[in-house]
């Protein structure tokens, strides 16, 4: 048993491989754990010595058990198994990125599993060319774009072939290129070109990227990109950000105005500088408009594409409510009723989307004008008591305490239509006028005597009556058996002129 | 009050609705043809002369507008009657203004509709309870902020007061004889009136009724 406690694992077990990556393998030379670093036995950390197994490959013989080779041999035999087991448990097929450990596109993974040199190795290469010469930054971005993630066959780069606005984005760097090549020639800084190249590569490599990346690799990049968004994209008036920004501008500056200054004589300075800001200024003439071109051209496709989403949203709900009612409607096709009653609210609801812009889904908790409250009456009677209430509005105006009480009363005039009358439909009726709202309910079904209704039985009927009379209200009931009910509510506005807006 | 069964056409693009409407007008009516596009019924109607037509509203190719105004001109005795599934006055006012004599919803039970296409061939004018919210709305009786240059004809652009309670009555789901008994006149007379309400749908220009058209579309 090993003292402390590692945990040996074996490193010819073709699992721990997979990920190429040799964490978990403890320093085969210095502490061989039971004999030999045969596969066949291994100790976990917690002391308890886990399953023995025959070893099973070209080399051995399969007559003995592991443990009993001496330890010379198992050590020649173990070191020549783990070569062979190395290089056996490696990945073999063509160059990939990884798709699971992966820092930012995986290419140093990929490029680690393949060869077998060390991920945190190629890293440091990585980064070692793209300090010096740039060409780091864009080897990887290339990479990034032509090699597939593992388990595919197409790169980024086939599906940005199809982009045409992308490839002009990126092609736009290219002015931006030949201008600072022109401004190093003039200024004599050989060194600029080769740094020049590979970062406009890299960068349009980037742009490609970002517009053609899957979402998952796309989100590493905006991680990246959070900071510097932040600060370069004007969002709000956040003052730490104007100062950040106004920060980092003057360092440049100065960092710039520096170096030119420090070099030159100062009219000599002068007049490069002077040159130097015709020939940008010429730059941004000839290509500034195709630059506006493009950046308008990926404002309109961003804006149709949320339009696009939206509609599609929209139509999945609708189509998604209808599709449930008709579900419903074959399912109680020997209840006629039910049918017509499952028909009509879908119709209501379909229509109102159709021609109202009435999205399904997003109900109002409050209604603020009467046509809305009426609406609402229909559509919940209609779907407690089974019965067709047909609705008509003339004028329409805000709500306010007294008009809801006159509300209050309509529902409950319909209510008890549904209820008490036996009539198929009841008709709505609701016009506002300056002066006054009047709601009026008929059914024509059984009617009643209003002389005979008994005390005990007016209960809430007669509080809703009585409650809207208290608000200046007037409510006439008029009806016979046989007749059908007629009831009329009115109720004086308390502003007395109001514009009318369009009927419903 | 003729006796003779209507003839009726009918124009819809929906081959199911048109079967049902074949099955509930039944023996009723004499149904002597049907077409599902503006051109075949334009033709179709002008060779056979029905007395009423069903139309649906929302036809491809013009709407039933097209057909009305291409027919009215040479065949002044056809009637229209509007069919709409929308129940949104914006679609009815068109063909109505082009010389439909009043519409009903596609949920119309069989009866209503034969009883509709009959009163069209008598030459009365259909009004559902919300076309008549809908006339009462435009021809108010304040005149909106618009209307207040343009001096209105009281013959196209007003309703008189009887008018004005019968389409009440109307709106509130009264049948024409509920009205007439209401009113305390003859049906007759209600019909009157109802006729020369469509009649001022049609003519009036009152900037009202356009406007209220165009802002709904908008909204």
């Amino acid at each position: 048993m090993p003292p402390g406690g590692r945990e040996y694992l074996c490193i010819y077990d073709d699992t721990e491989e997979s990920s190429g990556s040799r964490r978990a393998r403890g320093r085969p030379w210095c502490w061989p754990p039971n004999g030999g670093w045969l596969c066949d036995s291994w100790t976990r950390a917690s002391g308890e010595p886990a399953a023995t197994r025959e070893v099973e490959d070209e080399y051995s013989d399969g007559e003995y058990r592991a443990d009993e080779y001496p330890y010379w041999l198992s050590h020649w035999r173990s070191a020549a198994r783990r070569h062979h087991r190395h290089w056996r448990g490696r990945y073999h097929g063509p160059f990939r990125r990884s798709r699971d450990a992966r820092l930012l596109g995986g290419v140093a993974e990929g490029l680690s599993k393949r060869t077998g040199i060390d991920v945190t190795i190629i890293r440091v290469v990585f980064v070692l060319f793209g300090l010096a010469s740039g060409t780091g930054v864009a080897a990887y971005v290339l990479a990034w774009l032509f090699l597939p993630v593992e388990g595919e066959d197409t790169n980024i780069a086939q599906r940005a072939m199809e982009d045409r606005r992308g490839i002009a984005l990126a092609l736009a760097f290219l002015p931006a290129l030949v201008a600072t090549l022109l401004l190093a020639a003039a200024l004599r800084a050989g060194w600029v070109d080769s740094l020049a190249w590979p970062l406009f590569v890299g960068a349009a490599g980037l742009v490609l990227l970002w517009r053609n990346a899957p979402s998952d690799e796309r989100a590493v990049l905006e991680r990246l990109a959070q900071p510097v968004l932040n600060v370069a994209v004007p969002q709000g008036r956040s003052w730490r950000r104007i100062s950040a920004r106004a920060l980092i501008g003057a360092v440049l500056l100065g960092g710039g105005l520096f170096a030119l200054l420090a070099g030159h004589p100062s009219h000599i300075f002068l007049r490069s500088l002077g040159g130097i800001l015709l020939v940008m200024a010429a730059f941004v003439v000839i290509f500034g408009p195709w630059w506006l071109g493009i950046a308008r051209d990926l404002v309109v496709e961003r804006q149709a594409r949320v339009l696009a989403e939206e509609r599609a949203n929209v139509a999945t709900r609708v189509h998604d409510s209808v599709l449930q009612t008709l579900a419903l409607i074959q399912r109680r096709a020997d209840d006629p009723q039910q049918v017509a009653q499952l028909a009509r609210a879908q119709e209501r609801e379909l229509r109102s989307w159709l021609f109202n812009g009435y999205v399904p889904g997003s109900t109002s908790s409050e209604d603020s004008t009467v046509g809305e409250a009426v609406q609402r009456v229909q559509r919940e009677v209609e779907a407690a008591h089974g019965i067709k209430v047909e609705v008509v509005t003339v004028g329409d105006c805000d709500l306010d305490d007294d008009l809801r009480e006159l509300l209050a009363a309509a529902r409950e005039a319909t209510v008890n239509s549904a209820k008490w009358s036996a009539a198929p439909v009841v008709s709505l009726f609701a016009e506002v006028e300056p002066d006054e709202v009047s709601i009026f309910v008929r059914d024509r079904g059984k009617g009643f005597d209003p002389g005979s209704v008994p005390p005990d039985r007016k209960g809430v009927s007669e509080s809703v009556f009585g409650r809207m009379s208290r608000h200046g209200g007037v409510a006439e009931v008029r009806s016979a058996p046989g007749e059908g009910t007629d009831v009329a509510l009115k109720m004086p506005r308390r502003v007395a002129r109001r514009p009318k807006r369009a009927a419903s | 009050m003729r006796t003779a069964t209507p003839r009726v056409f009918l124009v819809d693009d929906h081959e199911l609705f048109r079967a049902g409407v074949r099955n509930e007008l039944g023996t009723s009516v004499e149904i002597v043809g049907e077409a599902d596009d503006v051109s075949p019924a334009i033709e179709l109607i002008s060779e056979r002369e029905p007395d009423v037509v069903l139309l649906d509203v929302h036809l491809p190719g013009g709407g039933g507008q097209a057909v009305v105004e291409a027919v009215k001109g040479e065949h002044p005795s056809v009637r229209f009657l509007a069919l709409s599934v929308s129940d949104a006055p914006e679609d009815v006012i068109a063909v109505i203004r082009a010389g439909a004599r009043g519409y009903v919803t596609k949920t119309i039970s069989g009866p209503e509709l034969v009883d509709a296409v009959r009163r069209i061939a008598d030459g009365d004018a259909v009004f559902s309870p919300r076309l008549a919210g809908f006339v009462l709305d435009a021809f108010s009786a304040m005149p909106g902020g618009a209307d207040s240059n343009v001096s209105l004809d009281p013959e196209l652009d007003q309703l008189t007061s009887r008018e004005r309670e019968v389409m009440r009555l109307i709106a509130r789901g009264y049948t024409y004889k509920e009205t007439a008994r209401e009113l305390s006149i003859s049906i007759k007379t209600v019909e009157t009136h109802v006729s020369s309400v469509l009649r001022k749908l049609q003519l009036s220009t009152r900037h009202q009724l356009t406007r209220w058209a165009a802002e709904r579309r908008l909204i």
